[in-house]
């Protein structure tokens, strides 16, 4: 079937099958990598990218659901050359080891501080509790969000 | 993983959808927020020939009090009832126990009642609180109640061409708390135990109405009958409470698995019984 959506902002249309999986279309059929796939039993949560601006697991939705909607990659934080301030913040604050569940953490905290540019630990910890990380124990990933809240009230 | 193939309508409306099901047949399912289909679909579980896809129907996802009822649309999902101020009692209380914030973010909660799983949540809050599920089939509109609705493990009471469009809690005019305890392992487990308990009281502050049902520890979420009916028409008190919590494990029938042993798990109804009709009973004396 015939899907379009709007991936990073830009439109793009595809010929799917009905059973392909919306993180198997970002990353096989668009070619964005960065969105990654872990458990595939909807458990982990690093294949998580925003659909519509609210953040799910691509393993666990259809591709052609994503049809007529917008979809935002780790690769659409980027703006105009510059990083996205949660970007910044994981870089600076050393929110990741291997890398491996960071995309799928910054597009969470990127979410969260769109509807809460204060949050408390609390709330960040919440927001990011179905997302798994093997590496960090969390505590730098937690200061990342905090850091991109903190820039983003600055602004 | 890879779901087998299957055909997939997109309906744009109620009526779209119904008559989608009834051609699509015995083998046809409905596609709702897909977090329990989807992977069921990649297990290989589940082999259904035609998905019929209820996202894009304009106004499903309706979430609003009206006549006495919190009104809960099929395209409401978890998130949306965590979201809102217009749910109290348990149905509050339970939806921020649900998986975890991304799955809440895409399934639903008629897709949970629907889909009968006795570690589910949701169906535990419709029977503590006596809610009603209104479907739609080719056949027209009717109302379910919930005890009629959940038949069995996996089975609900849909005829063939049905969906649930709507479930329907009754929010009581007088006093009422209600509340829901979950014990899970990490975020994101189903139950260990979950148990959803409600209380109405009368003008005379004796119990006019009861409702205690469990999540995870029966082959259907269960209403503790005889434990609702030791409450109604007494003065609430530690003593009643106890022997209600003692009704209500006596009801449920745990099994030992890697969550913990039966008996373990009967002590948590017992205690969680307990503390939800605490909780439950404070929220109706603060009105
Ligand atoms: C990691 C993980 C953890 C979870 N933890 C919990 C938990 O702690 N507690 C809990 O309660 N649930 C849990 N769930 C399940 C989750 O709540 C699902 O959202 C829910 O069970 C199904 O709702 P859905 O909208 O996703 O339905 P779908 O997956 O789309 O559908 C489920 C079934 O119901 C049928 N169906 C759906 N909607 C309708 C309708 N309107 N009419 C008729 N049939 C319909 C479908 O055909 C299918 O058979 C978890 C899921 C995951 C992946
Ligand atoms: S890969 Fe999707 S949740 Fe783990
Ligand atoms: S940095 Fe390795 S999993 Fe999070």
């Amino acid at each position: 079937m015939e899907i379009s959506v709007t991936i990073n902002g830009t439109a793009q249309s595809h010929d799917v099958e009905a059973r392909q999986l919306l993180v198997d279309y970002v990353r096989s059929t668009v070619g964005l990598t960065g969105t990654h796939i872990g458990c595939d039993t909807t458990s982990c949560g690093v294949c998580t990218v925003l659909l519509d601006g609210v953040p799910v697991k691509a393993c666990t939705v259809l591709a052609a659901q994503a049809d007529g909607h917008e979809v935002t990659t780790v690769e659409g934080l980027k703006a105009d050359g510059q990083l996205h301030a949660i970007q910044k913040a994981f870089k600076e604050n050393h929110g990741l080891q291997c890398g491996f569940c960071t995309p799928a953490m910054m597009l969470v905290g990127a979410a969260l501080l769109e509807s809460n540019d204060d949050p408390s630990e609390d709330e960040i910890r919440w927001a990011i509790s179905g997302n798994l990380c093997r590496c960090t124990g969390y505590i730098n990933i937690v200061k990342s969000i905090q850091a991109a809240a903190a820039e983003g009230r600055a602004q | 993983m890879y779901p087998p193939s299957f055909d997939l309508t997109v309906a744009r409306s109620v009526a779209e959808a119904v008559d989608a099901l009834a051609e699509g047949g015995e083998d046809a399912r409905i596609l709702a927020g897909g977090q329990s289909l989807i992977p069921m679909l990649k297990l290989r579980f589940a082999a259904p020939s035609l998905l019929v896809d209820i996202n894009e129907i304009a106004g499903l996802d309706l979430l609003e009090r009206t006549n006495g009822h919190l009104r809960i649309g099929a395209t409401a999902r978890h998130a949306d009832i965590v979201a809102s101020d217009l749910p109290g009692g348990a149905v509050a209380s339970a939806a921020p126990w649900i998986s975890d914030p991304l799955v809440r973010n895409r399934g639903t909660v008629c897709g949970s009642v629907a889909h009968c799983d006795p570690e589910g949540d949701w169906n535990s809050v419709l029977l503590a609180t006596g809610a009603t599920v209104v479907a739609t089939g080719p056949g027209g509109e009717r109302s379910i109640d919930i005890g009629d609705f959940v038949v069995d493990f996996f089975t609900n009471s849909l005829a063939p061409g049905e969906m649930v469009t709507e479930v329907h809690v009754p929010v009581p005019a007088g006093a009422s708390g209600g509340a829901y305890m979950k014990l899970e392992r990490k975020v994101g487990d189903y139950a260990t135990v979950g148990v959803a308990t409600h209380l109405e009281l009368g003008g005379d502050g004796t119990i006019s109405a009861a409702g205690i049902a469990m999540t995870s520890v029966a082959p259907v979420n269960r209403k503790a009958s005889d434990a609702e009916a030791l409450l109604v028409g007494e003065a609430p008190g530690d003593e009643l409470f106890a022997a209600a919590a003692e009704a209500a494990a006596a009801a449920s029938e745990p099994r030992s698995d890697v969550r913990g042993s039966a008996e373990w798990k009967r002590n948590v109804v017992r205690v969680y019984t307990r503390r939800g009709l605490e909780a439950a009973l404070a929220q109706a004396q603060a009105g």
